[in-house]
């Protein structure tokens, strides 16, 4: 039995599809057969940022209406032996996903998947609830600033409503704060919601903290996950966020300014 | 930043924290209107039910509400018998 961890967050825009990546890579590292699902039907990214978006033939729609297998469809990934993709469908029927067609290709991927990582769409239309309704964990993604805390807030409310624990009265979606886009510096000057803030407010376990990093574009750019830029700060964060997510302790970094770096480490690289 | 500067702006609050009493309200606003009407109806139905165990009325003898004050929320049920 796969454990399903949705992304979600509800405001576009806030690194569901950067974390969805970073999340699958990082558990597929530590040897867990894990597979990560585009549920953003018409708007397929998730292959651009794992890298794969040449090798897309089949897409998660194509299975639900059984024009390909899973076998098919899935997208073996370059750098993780145990790292699947299956992409979104570029089609732009809103009604592609239906409740049963997800449950089924979920069902299948159970047998064979330790972790199946559903990447949501932005909003809660059809598309965001598809994507959490069939969720064991939930991460929310969050950036520190109001429109999204807020936003965060309602897909909090719809997951204790209308997510498949709910309904069936079974212990609730674990849900997990991931803050992300996070600039210490603003936050001390009291321009940015801190850590602290967020967590008072939305009233769910942190996950992890990622910092405002030019290794997150930069590795968009690439089609390679940040958490791989081991050298960066979100990615170590990333790195973090999943030995958390696997149960361990690990103390919260990258939350005070980072003080000026000396002569020796400007030296050695790094960011 | 001038020493005065930094007196001044001890005086204003941040920004940030606009926004954290901002969000808070808002947040509870909207959590007292979703947590409202998802458990009302039946909770209201049950009552209902108990209370015609002894005596007989309508369901619209029976009015619910849910007010959600600042510190506390006010279950009001108002229910008339008849004569």
């Amino acid at each position: 039995m796969a454990k399903i961890i949705v992304v979600t967050s509800g405001k576009g825009g806030v690194g569901k599809t950067t974390t969805s990546a970073a999340i699958s890579t990082g558990l597929a590292q530590r040897g867990h057969k894990t597979v990560v699902i585009d549920f953003d039907v018409g708007l397929r990214n998730l292959d651009l940022i794992m890298g794969c978006e040449r090798r897309v033939v089949y897409d998660f729609v194509n299975v639900i209406n059984g024009e390909a297998t899973l076998n098919q469809a899935l997208i073996k990934d370059k750098r993780n032996e145990t790292l699947y993709i299956l992409p979104a469908s570029q089609t732009r029927d809103k009604d592609a996903l239906t409740t049963e067609g997800v449950e089924k290709v979920l069902n299948e991927l159970s047998e064979e998947f330790d972790y199946i990582i559903c990447d949501s769409p932005a909003g809660i239309e059809k598309g965001a609830q598809m994507a959490l309704y069939f969720a064991d964990a939930a991460i929310v993604t969050t950036n520190p600033e109001v429109s999204s805390v807020r936003d965060s807030d309602r897909i909090l409310g719809i997951l204790q409503s209308k997510s498949r624990r709910a309904e069936q009265g079974l212990a609730p979606v674990e849900e997990y704060l991931l803050l992300t886009r996070y600039n210490p510096e603003r936050v001390e000057a009291g321009e940015m919601l801190g850590v602290k803030d967020v967590e008072d407010i939305l009233a769910i376990p942190l996950l992890g903290v990622i910092p405002e990093s030019e290794a997150v574009l930069k590795a968009s750019n690439q089609g390679v996950p940040v958490i791989l830029d081991n050298e960066s700060d979100a990615g170590q964060a990333y790195d973090d966020a999943v030995s958390r997510l696997l149960g361990d302790q690990v103390e919260h970094r990258f939350l005070e300014v980072q003080k000026k770096k000396g002569f020796l480490s400007r030296f050695l690289g790094g960011k | 930043m001038g020493i005065f500067d930094y007196f001044r702006s001890k005086k204003e609050p941040s920004s940030a924290s606009v926004a954290k009493e901002r969000l808070q309200i808002i947040v509870a606003h909207e959590r007292g209107k979703r947590s409202g009407p998802s458990y009302l109806p039946q909770m209201q139905q049950e009552i209902v039910a108990v209370i015609r165990k002894y005596v007989e009325i309508d369901e619209d003898q029976v009015q619910i509400q849910l007010d959600n004050n600042d510190e506390c929320s006010v279950l009001e049920l108002n229910v008339t018998l008849p004569d």
